[in-house]
């Protein structure tokens, strides 16, 4: 099914300049989420020996995790906690999606250098896959609220699973697993400590932290 | 150049306000207004072609090359883009470029014109139409670069020849991207709502109708004129992404004028349900124009 892998792959893409050019919270919020439900299905696609078990439950239980509890944890934490409602960049919104685009072509050429050793990967998820990554990692070091430096760690685990799901051939299904349930366990810690420093602080401005310094 | 192909631009020439008199038709019937007859843009020019014109006694003869000269590129631009079952009137390799090109010296002139007023509003309006230009442009050389990447041709008429069915079956990411930042830039070259309002009174947040405050009578008449021309224009580039080619050249063009009418209505729907942006958030919504046209052709290389 090339075309609903090409798609996934532009609807993908659009997800990450939205995330870089959204301002509200709640809207990136979302945005995630159709993200990850989106590279979810990239694994029942790109299988070989057709749906097995093993390939439906993974993508299910993504589909789950990513479109519907990691969504429902962080938009009840921007309810609870009471932050500003606005994304509060480092790097201004122009300045983000043109990084955008300049990591998207340089993902472009990494991912033609990638290629030719993991020739079974589609081109498209090789190139997608660290295109998440490289703008996960922008999120966390450009915007100044600690939600939004979350959902830039979703997005990079975005990024791993795509990447582990077209090039790696058989991983147990302990093992994937065992990662969704890191990143699971790994919103939740962050979900609390951002609670803990909104109440402290009253905003969740991760430059704040530096007063912790004794 | 076939003189049939010389229909669609008399046909543009003549129809143009039609299409500005839709869209304030539409807006006026989605706020429960009777709104004015379609034809009002074309009394309006009459009545305004009629007058005399006044100039400041500062201003030297640009302000009256202004207006004429945006004009001038515009119909140029309409000779280039070929319309939906006819072919371009005139084409050669690389005419794209030439049409950024005309729009970016119609903008010149207009620019000048404006400077050469004296008037602080009119600098402060040619200072925000020049800085969106300079984002809006490269959204649309990209997008006709796409164009080019899709179809393997260089100019207007040839990419435009060979979009059919087939190549929105293998190219329908990139298309539709190309189409939604057309689409923007639209909205962005015509000065329309998100961006900016035709019919604001305030200066202060004008960009494109603070700049022809100081025209009056002939020169204004020209102006709105032209204003419709290149709604036209961009609109015909947006249209044309309709696989029409290999039809009867009679269904093709009437499918295309309907496309333009549809294309009109769906601006006045945008403009009564959108508010303006505000002007820090301008440039995000071009810069997203571009970022659609940037993807739509970087997805072409994967």
């Amino acid at each position: 099914m090339p075309g609903l892998l090409a798609t996934i792959h532009v609807v993908g893409l659009l997800t990450c300049f939205a995330l870089l050019g959204t301002s509200r919270i709640g809207a990136c919020i979302r945005f995630l989420a159709l993200q990850g439900v989106l590279f979810s299905l990239v694994p029942v696609i790109t299988h070989d020996d057709g749906l097995t078990l093993r390939v439906l439950l993974l993508a299910g239980a993504n589909v789950a995790l990513k479109g519907m509890i990691f969504p429902a944890v962080l938009l009840h934490l921007r309810a609870r906690a009471g932050f500003h409602r606005e994304v509060e960049p480092y790097i201004g919104f122009v300045a983000s999606i043109l990084f955008g685009i300049v990591a998207l072509a340089v993902s472009l050429g990494l991912a033609r250098e990638l290629h030719p050793a993991l020739s079974r990967a589609p081109f498209a998820m090789l190139e997608a896959a660290i295109f998440l990554i490289s703008i996960g990692l922008f999120l966390i070091v450009s915007r100044r609220n600690a939600l939004i430096q979350v959902i830039g760690y979703l997005v990079m685990e975005n990024g791993i699973f795509v990447f582990g799901a077209i090039t790696v051939v058989e991983t147990p299904l302990l093992v994937e697993f065992g990662i969704l349930l890191d990143a699971f366990v790994a919103v939740f810690v962050m979900g609390i400590a951002i609670f803990h420093i909104s109440r402290e602080f009253g905003m969740a401005d991760a430059d704040r932290l530096n007063t912790l310094r004794g | 150049m076939h003189p049939q192909n010389l229909v669609a631009p008399v046909l543009g020439l003549l129809l143009a306000p039609l299409l500005v008199g839709v869209i304030n038709r539409t807006k006026a019937l989605v706020a429960g207004r009777r709104g004015p007859p379609l034809v009002q843009p074309y009394r309006d020019a009459w009545k305004l072609f009629r007058r005399g014109a006044v100039y400041g006694e500062v201003t030297t003869a640009l302000v009256r090359l202004g207006p004429v000269l945006n004009l001038a590129t515009l119909i140029m631009a309409m000779l280039v883009v070929p319309f939906p079952g006819t072919g371009a009137a005139i084409s050669f390799t690389g005419d794209l470029v030439v049409l950024v090109g005309l729009f970016a010296l119609g903008r010149f002139s207009t620019v000048l014109a404006a400077l050469d007023t004296g008037s602080s509003f009119e600098g402060m309006g040619a200072s925000r139409e020049v800085y969106f230009a300079a984002l809006a442009e490269p959204a649309l050389l990209i997008a006709l670069a796409t164009l080019t990447r899709v179809t393997h041709a260089t100019d207007l008429a040839a990419i435009y020849g060979a979009i059919v069915i087939d190549t929105w079956s293998h190219a329908l990411p990139a298309l539709a991207l190309v189409g939604v930042s057309f689409l923007v830039l639209e909205l962005v070259e015509n000065s329309r709502i998100p961006v900016d309002d035709p019919t604001t009174h305030l200066e202060l947040t004008m960009i494109h109708e603070v700049m022809v405050l100081d025209h009056t009578g002939p020169d204004l008449g020209l102006i709105q004129y032209g204003a419709a021309l290149k709604l036209w224009v961009i609109g015909t580039l947006l249209i044309g992404l309709a696989p029409l080619h290999g039809v009867d050249p009679w269904v093709a063009g009437v499918a295309g004028l309907s496309g333009m009418a549809v294309l009109a209505v769906v601006i006045g729907m945008i403009e009564s349900a959108m508010a303006r942006y505000r002007m820090t958030t301008v440039p995000q919504f071009i810069v997203g124009a571009a970022t659609l046209s940037a993807v739509a052709f970087i997805v072409l290389l994967v």
